[in-house]
């Protein structure tokens, strides 16, 4: 962005925004809004906190084994959908259903079947991230080039090894791009899971800061969130542009 | 019909010395599209045979039904006397567009047959770096397909056709995506093949001057419906320099007088 012949960086628009929030806290405008120094003061305070740690651990677990069943479940049944019509007739419509539902609707389903722990967690992530996973994966296999499934077959691959030694490698680009959603989506299902269950987790520091109307509290817990998303995004935006050169090259 | 290339019979009732007979084969794609009708032929062995015919007549469809890609509609094929159901080890097919794994190496996608068959990795490997090194690509057995030329990568789908020691060798318009120049040197490197590697070749191409100067024999096919319209065994000596053969006679004369008989299909 070019500003009066001056070059700024891609952080001024960030830096704008929190000189706006700082000084509509410290204006005292809206009673929801502190200002934004004394939020990032109690930032400090909460995060070595006992609670918030143990929180940060339990999201971190829930988090990491909720999208590795999404993935390892999800990158094999969409990839079978984009190489087999019947299997694909099968599960598509579920599969449209789910990825445009609300979701958080559905929590209290599982909540009712698994109760109020971990596995309830678990599962929302699941649920909030396994569609969009199947979907990416079923677009990289219908995308596969048609000679390199015909060199698989000509070479004598058992459908096993066109699946493991082929198909997965030459849909990965798009299983990767499928992985980054689902797991933008699992960081909504995490939260939104503990928040509904409240009583484990962030969703228990929410309710607590919430009900107590800690406003400083609440804005330090999401700003914290929020890098952990933006950071985990980032982190596999690097990892596709890895991949990348080879997605052209298919 | 020139003095240079002699006509023989369309078919050959006795195939004893043919590797692949196709017998009566016809294909109608799904919506009625009819790409081959009542195709009957022998490809002998040790010898290139060149599928030739207008675009989008059927020669790659046919190759294909050889290769245990595609199902015919009726008739059949027999390798070695063995109808073909689907694909097999004694066939290898090479891609018009390489049909490489970007995200393999040189080496894994030269051994690739191999490794399908369960050959142990030093063996396969060993096998792959002969044939990289007899394409020409020796020291680029690390090397990733990107970082490849064009031809360099059909070289490499070459090699992994020879490696896996098929008998027949499928090859569907090999150099169309290559240069001109590097075609001519894998023409070239073709006939030297087939002449060391005594394997069975059919080859697809749409290049009239390809098809002479590399085949033994030519057949070509009508638009589509594809029939066998004629059968060319082009009288060319080959043991002389490859800019000889290009100014041959008989070599001039065998592309003139098959443009002559394709020139009708282009309106």
């Amino acid at each position: 962005m070019i500003v009066f012949g001056y070059k700024l960086p891609m952080a001024t628009s960030l830096i704008l925004w929190a000189i706006l929030w700082e000084a509509v806290g410290r204006l005292d405008l809206v009673s929801l809004i502190p200002p934004l120094t004394s939020v990032m003061m109690r930032f400090e305070e909460i995060v070595p906190t006992e609670t918030f740690l143990d929180a940060l651990a339990l999201t971190a677990r829930a988090f990491a084994l909720g999208t590795g069943i999404a993935i390892v479940v999800g990158v094999p049944i969409g990839v079978v959908m984009g190489r087999s019509a019947i299997v694909d007739r099968l599960l598509l419509p579920w599969v449209n259903v789910f990825v445009s539902a609300p979701l958080t609707a559905l929590v209290p389903v599982i909540m009712a079947l698994f109760g109020f722990g971990e596995t309830t967690i678990v599962l929302t992530v699941v649920l909030f991230a396994i569609w969009i996973v199947v979907l990416d994966a079923r677009a990289g296999a219908r995308n596969i080039s048609a000679s390199l499934v015909e060199m698989a077959h000509c070479y004598g691959a058992t459908p096993w090894q066109a699946f493991s030694k082929v198909y997965v490698w030459a849909a990965l680009p798009e299983i990767l791009a499928g992985i980054r959603l689902g797991l933008v989506r699992a960081i909504k299902g995490v939260i939104i899971g503990q928040l509904v269950v409240s009583v484990v987790g962030f969703g228990y520091l929410f309710e607590i800061y919430q009900s107590n109307f800690l406003m400083e509290h609440l804005w330090a817990l999401l700003l914290v969130l929020f890098a952990l998303a933006f950071l985990i995004d980032g982190v596999l935006g690097y990892l596709e542009k890895r991949v990348e050169y080879y997605a052209a090259a298919r | 019909m020139s003095a240079a290339a002699r006509q023989v019979a369309p078919v050959d009732p006795r195939s004893a010395g043919a590797m692949v007979s196709v017998r009566s084969v016809s294909k109608v794609y799904p919506g009625g599209v009819e790409a081959l009708n009542d195709i009957s032929l022998d490809f002998p062995r040790g010898q290139l045979t060149t599928l030739l015919g207008p675009s989008g007549c059927g020669k790659t469809t046919l190759l294909k039904i050889v290769a245990g890609l595609l199902p015919a509609t009726s008739g059949e094929v027999l390798v070695e006397g063995r109808t073909v159901t689907g694909p097999g080890p004694e066939r290898a097919f090479v891609f018009q567009d390489f049909a490489l794994m970007p995200w393999a190496t040189v080496l894994r996608n030269v051994a690739f047959g191999l490794e399908l068959r369960g050959t142990p990795r030093s063996e396969r490997e060993d096998v792959a770096a002969h044939y990289i090194a007899q394409v020409g690509l020796k020291g680029f057995e690390s090397k990733f397909p990107h970082e490849l030329s064009g031809g360099m990568r059909q070289r490499v789908g070459l090699a992994r056709a020879l490696a896996v020691k098929a008998e027949v060798l499928l090859m569907d318009e090999p150099f169309s995506a290559v240069d001109e120049q590097t075609r001519r040197k894998f023409q070239e490197d073709l006939l030297q093949l087939v002449v060391n590697e005594q394997k069975t070749f059919i080859f697809v191409t749409h290049s009239i001057e390809e098809a002479v100067y590399v085949s033994n024999r030519i057949i070509l096919l009508s638009r589509r419906p594809s029939r066998v319209m004629r059968i060319i065994e082009p009288d060319i000596p080959r043991d002389v320099s490859p800019d000889q053969i290009r100014r041959n006679t008989a070599y001039l004369d065998t592309v003139e007088s098959i443009w002559q008989g394709l020139k009708q299909y282009l309106d």
